[in-house]
């Protein structure tokens, strides 16, 4: 579990996110969502140390990450898997170079044993055959697999997804959003997905958070959001003809 | 101020660079990569630099030296010396700057530019100590290595041009070469070469590290990279050369 108490940060003395408390649970998929610029990333980036904090804490199951040394802070990162917008896949590596990368790093297993949990891995993404092809070489779905595989390789206990649907065709944006569903719950992670696709949030949104002009505007579930009487939330829910239709037929 | 600003950003960059290794045997197969990439991938262009330097020293010489007070060997002492004390540490070390220097600044700040960086730091690495630690190492371990490469080429080059052109005789060359010979020089030219390689990695990675923005950055970055490691190594030149030769 993770909980952000009255989270605070400016650049250049404009608030970016001001004020913020939530918990993302264990287990469930805990969602962020907002328009472009509503400081979700830069949520994610303090909650994860990118950033510095100008207030507030961030309890990684009760360990304030900003009461930690270096050292302190390396060992809750470990504990940490990432799945970046564009992926960051390390180029120089093949894809199972890059899933053996953090095993390599934090585990004394054997070569053979290194590979197999790299192969466990890109299966469980349902991406094989392709462990010899460069991150040049992949689609974007692949590569966000990819990333997936990377951040479960050392079986993560918090999982950070900045916009994984980002740039993909519907299609695979379901595949993508039932991947990070089912690791969740199967391996208990508390998992925390920033987006703005809707969609998404009606698939997998257990919990979510709505922030508007860097606040927390709205919580609630899936459930919730299409039945809100919130000015903002209705507006950013309903943007789409799509979702105005649907919003008649509820 | 913004040089006062750079310069602790720099230190702080290099400590945390220098600091414990998470895993020291990942950390020794990245040396060997980086020499294959830094070092070996370089030989190329130090060797046809040198070769030509080396010729044009010995040609250049022998249009100087035309009094018939200047013997003809002496040709071959200005090659040995120009090329041991200047131009192998020195020169070799600019063109390396550009080559390695623009390379490093440029693979750095694009693993910036797309998270790559921030990946790292997220699974708990150390970016600094992961990526340029390797290159520092790699980089001062191996640039002596081709400093003397260069000192042998350039004077096998000034031979093997000046006899073609006429200008010396093997004999008179060879005489020139071994005429008072100090090995000291060699020792001056090492310890030159290992500080410039140290500028030369550290430098433009400090530029690739902290670069924000995107492609046009990641420019920006490697030309300064280049630009600061050159300043930096002809004022390290002059200072080591006060420091160890007056």
């Amino acid at each position: 579990m993770i909980e952000i108490n009255n989270i605070s940060k400016s650049f250049a003395g404009k608030n970016v996110i001001h004020n913020i408390s939530f918990c993302f649970e264990a287990g469930k998929t805990n969602m962020i969502i907002g328009e472009s610029g509503s400081g979700k990333t830069t949520l994610l980036k303090c909650m994860v140390g990118l950033n510095e904090l100008d207030t507030g804490q961030v309890l990684f199951d009760g360990r304030n990450f900003y009461d930690l040394d270096f050292n302190g802070k390396k060992e809750i990162r470990k504990e940490i898997g990432m799945l970046f917008q564009g992926g960051a896949l390390f180029d120089s590596k093949t894809v199972e170079e890059n899933v053996v990368f953090p095993i390599s790093m934090f585990t004394d297993l054997s070569a053979s044993e290194k590979k197999d949990r790299a192969n466990f891995c890109l299966q469980r993404v349902n991406l094989e055959n392709a462990n010899h092809l460069y991150p040049s070489e992949l689609s974007g779905g692949m590569k966000k697999r990819v990333a997936i595989a990377r951040a479960i390789a050392v079986q993560p206990k918090y999982l950070f997804c900045d916009e994984p649907n980002s740039g993909l065709d519907p299609k695979t944006s379901i595949v993508i959003d039932n991947l990070i569903k089912e690791i969740t719950e199967e391996y208990n992670i508390t998992t925390m997905v920033i987006t703005h696709d809707m969609n998404s949030v009606i698939e997998i949104g257990d919990n979510i958070m709505f922030i508007y002009k860097g606040q927390n505007w709205w919580e609630g579930d899936k459930r919730e959001i299409l039945k809100t009487d919130n000015k903002e939330v209705i507006d950013f829910v309903y943007a789409t003809k799509f979702m105005k239709e649907l919003k008649t037929k509820l | 101020m913004n040089i006062f600003f750079h310069f602790g950003r720099y230190f702080i960059f290099i400590k945390r660079a220098f600091a414990k290794p998470e895993k020291f045997s990942i950390y020794v197969n990245r040396i060997f990569e980086e020499m294959n990439i830094l070092g070996v991938g370089s030989l190329g262009i130090v060797a046809i630099i040198s070769v030509f330097m080396g010729a044009v020293i010995t040609i250049q010489s022998a249009f100087n030296f035309e009094s018939p007070l200047i013997p003809y060997y002496a040709i071959g002492v200005a090659v040995r010396d120009s090329m041991i004390l200047e131009f192998s540490p020195a020169i070799v070390s600019l063109i390396l700057a550009g080559k390695v220097g623009s390379s490093i600044a440029s693979e750095i700040g694009t693993m910036r530019v797309t998270e790559q960086i921030d990946a790292l730091e997220i699974m708990g690495i150390n970016s600094a100590g992961y990526l340029i630690f390797p290159k520092i190492v790699a980089s001062v371990l191996f640039n002596p290595i081709l400093i003397i490469f260069s000192m042998f080429l350039g004077v096998a080059g000034g031979y093997i041009f000046g006899v073609l052109a006429g200008v010396v005789s093997p004999h008179q060359f060879v005489y020139g070469i071994q005429y008072d010979f100090r090995p000291f020089n060699v020792v001056y030219a090492l310890i030159k070469s290992g500080v410039f390689a140290f500028i030369i990695a550290s430098v433009p990675a400090y530029h690739g590290y902290y670069t924000k923005g995107g492609a046009l950055e990641v420019g920006r970055s490697s030309t300064k990279g280049v630009v600061y490691s050159s300043v930096l190594i002809l004022a390290f030149d002059l200072i080591l050369t006060q420091l160890l030769l007056s």
